[in-house]
């Protein structure tokens, strides 16, 4: 043993080719597992942060959000979702989940609180946005599990909407929410994606009024975000400089911006 | 007599072994993303030969319904994987190491007695230069799977944005699935390399981490007797 450190302590040049090579391996193995043990113990330091309500930790949410810092910069009112041809859509559309839809909704009485400020709600019915210009978009929705689908929907713009009611003031702010009628699901959008020409304030699927599960009377279509975004069964809209509340991002881990 | 002979470059040995753990991360989290839409199998009609994949392999490795701790840690270690990849190929055209590592025109026929050597129906050796043809095909086109990785990846991260690189790959779902096609060739890959660098044997590994191996040279036979 003596031995083997007094070689490895030697210098280069007093060593013959085996005790060289005996050496040269036994450092360089010695940097290897410090190393990689270094690394493993990031790993697991890392595995083993706090996590925040949405079991995601600090400093793994600090990099989504730069990520969209970084790819939202791509984000721009020119790139649209591609359109397909309307005999492409699929009919019945999938329905892939009934979040806050469970509670029965009052049909006659149901209109969308536009909550411009405290005790100023606008109450905004379905034959009113009906009356605005109806824009149609069969595009490819895609849901963040993986699968996709040609859907073809109708309704009014939401920056058409935001005109058409004087709303600019609160859509120069950061950030849009929604929230469903029993406030069961909700979710947060970035202003820019909110306003992006494709964004719909959905009344139709496939030329008919929305069915009940995929959230009638009125829903989100939003192209730039996955489909948990698209919000079914709108009761509340509401606007603010910090981030909005969202269900998959605060509850489940889910990135806020979903963006695509 | 015995001799230290420089193999990998200390730049290459640490590209390698950052690449293990990174790519080995973002197989395991695109598999938690996987999970939650697992249609693609091989198989012909409604005859499914394998299925990707059978609940026990699920259950085996933990996971289901881990979809957004799958997509953050993705979405994370996916910079590493980029950026160590990307240093790795500047690395090799700056170095002038692309030259041992990229195939030239005998290649594609040694290639072929390298596979005929390797499962012994060939015996003659064929060339070995710091890679045999057999890895200079398997080395570079690992790196033409990893941008394909990279690109693909970010067709289905951004098909909006990135629409143009969306329909170069043939459109959101073939993009997806030439993304897994590729984590199934890295895994294939892996099997491989690691059965060949334990038929090479200790001399052959220590050298992707001490950068050199020993050869054995022949002393130089002293005359008996002096030549006139």
């Amino acid at each position: 043993m003596p031995h083997f450190f007094k070689t490895i302590f030697t210098k280069n040049s007093k060593l013959n080719t085996d005790q060289l090579i005996l050496k040269k391996t036994v450092v360089s193995f010695f940097f290897f597992f410090v190393l990689g043990g270094t690394a493993f113990w990031g790993w697991q330091w890392l595995r083993h942060q706090p996590t925040d309500s949405g079991k995601t930790s600090a400093p793994i949410r600090r990099i989504l959000n730069t990520n969209e810092k970084i790819f939202n910069g791509w984000l721009s009112d020119k790139h649209l979702a591609k359109q397909y041809p309307v005999s492409m859509a699929a009919d019945p559309a999938r329905v892939n989940g009934n979040l806050g839809l469970k509670t029965p909704l009052d049909t006659a009485n149901w209109a969308m609180n536009v909550i411009r400020a405290k005790g100023d709600t606008l109450k905004i019915k379905l034959e009113d946005l009906r009356r605005l210009p109806k824009t149609e978009i069969t595009f490819n929705f895609k849901c963040i599990e993986g699968w996709s689908q040609v859907t073809h929907w109708g309704g009014v713009k939401f920056s058409e909407f935001i005109r058409a009611y004087g709303l600019s003031e609160e859509a120069g702010m950061k950030y849009l929410g929604l929230s469903t009628p029993d406030k069961q699901y909700y979710v947060g959008i970035d202003m820019p994606s909110a306003l992006h020409p494709q964004t719909l304030l959905c009344y139709e699927l496939n030329d008919k009024p929305l069915p009940m599960d995929q959230g009638y009377p009125l829903r989100l279509i939003i192209p730039v975000k996955y489909g948990v975004k698209s919000l079914k069964r709108i009761g509340d809209m509401y606007f603010s400089n910090e981030r909005t509340p969202d269900y998959w991002a605060d509850k489940k881990g889910y990135d806020y911006f979903s963006g695509l | 007599m015995k001799k230290i002979v420089k193999k990998h470059p200390l730049a290459i040995r640490w590209f390698h072994w950052i690449n293990f753990p990174v790519l080995a991360i973002m197989i395991w989290s695109g598999l938690l993303i996987y999970w939650a839409n697992d249609v693609y199998r091989i198989g012909f009609g409604s005859t499914t030969l394998l299925k990707f994949f059978p609940n026990s392999f699920y259950q085996a490795f933990k996971i289901p319904y881990r979809l957004s701790e799958g997509m953050a840690y993705h979405f994370v270690f996916m910079w590493l994987f980029f950026l160590n990849g990307i240093a790795y190929v500047l690395y090799t055209i700056i170095s002038g190491e692309w030259r041992l590592l990229l195939p030239n025109r005998h290649s594609f026929k040694e290639a072929w007695q390298v596979l005929l050597h390797d499962l012994h129906i060939r015996k003659t050796k064929p060339v070995q230069g710091k890679y045999n043809a057999a890895q200079r095909i398997a080395y570079s086109a690992i790196i033409v799977m990893g941008i394909g990785s990279i690109l693909t990846g970010l067709a289905i991260y951004k098909p909006v944005q990135l629409e143009w690189l969306c329909i170069l790959f043939g459109g959101y779902k073939f993009a997806r699935i030439i993304h897994f096609a590729l984590t199934i060739g890295y895994v294939l890959f892996f099997l491989v390399h690691i059965i060949q660098v334990i038929l090479a044997g200790w001399n052959n590994f220590r050298a992707i981490v001490t950068g050199f191996e020993v050869e054995k040279v022949k002393e130089e036979p002293v005359p008996e007797e002096p030549l006139n």
